[in-house]
């Protein structure tokens, strides 16, 4: 099958590369750019490992041809921290409130987080928890990703973060 | 997992995708947001030889209010969809039914032209289009045509759809003012389909209800209108007995299959309780 350039932004940086159609864009991540951030999970969009933003919009890579993603402007894991090197608010979130035990689903729910509140900037517990229901952890039971996200909103609007009581 | 090799077009209009399509025939699979398709593609149980993508055709997206019709482009997402006030205000069981598809990053995908137009009885639009009265708009090698949503759908994955159409937007008649409406879907987690769903519009005049229809999603091989069970509750003030005769005219046309979502008697009885749910929030909300 004849493959197809494509171009893109990709973290702030100009990429591009030759792509079957049937390429799947988190494929094209993590396989032409060497970026293995973007996690594959069930690779049957449920789980939302694969989650990456494009052009405002969280979306699950492993369900996107790379060549539909000609000409976007694309975040992943790899571009969430600061231009200085320290942890976001969103990374420093998960951290401080210990938001992942293995990990697998992080880089998922940090890039999904990170467009919820870009859209709600003071979400609500039950608006985070409905905004990150198409991301599956299995490890931490989801009181702490909750937290981390709430401590990252908190840090974001330069309000202390008060944890609820239990 | 990989999907088979195809190749990929990206029309820039209407006339060009029909074009496509209708020249490359039954190995061509027009694509939407791909949430349905592109799953199934890489399970191999679809694989189709071309793709015509209808994310170049700025024409298939977007809102906009046309007499008293809310003409919808078949592109628009349902996160679209959730960011309309004009849908919030006009028609606002869109907005119910479509917060509970699927999950958030699907909906920034998936789209109300896809969603409708797959023929998967499980998708929750159609039923609500049928209740709502929608006609859909095709367009095809033969030219353009509006199709009934109530006319639409065949069988599970059998629609009017001929081989070249495709389905450029919905036409939503407005509802009136003060109507009631409400979506209850039953499902076991966020994103799955519905085990039953039913979808309630009505008015109401003195306490008695004026006008009612009633969609069933997910409890037959198409969605169903709920004829019976709407003329049942016409002229009654929704009491227990009325609710009851409601609830059964509704199961007796119901025919789904018996899947992890249970046996066929568990997701008749399920249905018959969403759409007494329906009618007594609808009811509620009427003015």
């Amino acid at each position: 099958m004849a493959k197809t350039h494509v171009t893109m932004k990709v973290n702030g940086a100009e990429v591009e590369g030759l792509v079957e159609p049937r390429t799947l864009l988190v494929h094209f991540i993590r396989e032409n750019l060497g970026m293995t951030g973007t996690h594959i999970g069930c690779e049957t969009t449920h789980c939302g490992a694969c989650t990456v933003d494009i052009d405002g919009m969280s979306v699950k890579s492993c369900t996107m041809f790379a060549v539909q993603a000609q000409g976007s402007d694309i975040t992943t894991i790899e571009g969430m921290a600061n231009a200085d090197g320290t942890l976001s608010a969103l990374q420093e979130g998960f951290r401080m409130m210990h938001g992942l035990q293995c990990g697998f689903c992080t880089p998922g729910m940090i890039m999904r987080a990170h467009r919820l509140l870009k859209e709600n900037p003071s979400p609500g517990e039950q608006e985070i928890r409905m905004g990150i229901s198409g991301n599956i952890c299995r490890c931490t039971g989801y009181q702490n990703i909750v937290k981390a996200i709430q401590y990252a909103a908190a840090k974001i609007n330069g309000v202390e973060f008060r944890e609820a009581a239990e | 997992m990989i999907p088979g090799s195809f190749s990929y077009h990206r029309p820039a209009s209407v006339a060009d995708a029909v074009k496509l399509l209708s020249d490359l025939g039954e190995d061509a699979r027009p694509l939407a947001g791909g949430h349905s398709l592109v799953p199934m593609m890489k399970l191999r149980l679809a694989t189709p030889a071309h793709l015509v993508d209808l994310h170049g055709i700025a024409a298939l997206k977007g809102i906009r209010r046309d007499g008293n019709n809310l003409v919808i482009g078949a592109m628009t997402t349902q996160h679209d969809l959730l960011a309309s006030d004009e849908v919030g205000k006009s028609v606002p069981i869109l907005h119910e039914a479509a917060l509970l598809i699927a999950d958030p990053q699907v909906r920034y995908r998936g789209t109300i032209g896809g969603n409708v137009a797959n023929g998967d009885p499980g998708n929750d639009m159609p039923a609500l289009m049928m209740t709502l009265g929608v006609a859909y708009r095709l367009e095809g090698p033969g030219g353009v045509r509006d199709v009934a949503a109530a006319d639409f759908y065949q069988g599970a994955y059998f629609t009017a759809l001929e081989p070249g159409e495709i389905l450029t937007s919905v036409l939503v008649p407005v509802p009136a003012a003060g109507h009631g409406y409400a979506y209850e879907k039953l499902k076991r987690k966020v994103g799955d389909y519905a085990t039953a769903a039913a979808a309630v519009v009505l008015t109401m005049a003195g306490g008695k209800v004026a006008t009612c229809t009633i969609g069933l999603t997910n409890v037959h091989e198409t969605p169903l209108l709920a004829t019976d069970a709407a003329n049942a509750v016409i002229g009654t003030s929704l009491d227990a007995a009325t609710m009851k005769k409601a609830a059964e005219a509704a199961e007796a046309i119901m025919s789904p299959a018996a899947d992890a979502r249970g046996p066929i008697e568990y997701r008749k009885h399920v249905g018959g309780i969403m759409v007494t749910r329906a009618l007594q929030r609808a009811a509620a909300r009427a003015k």
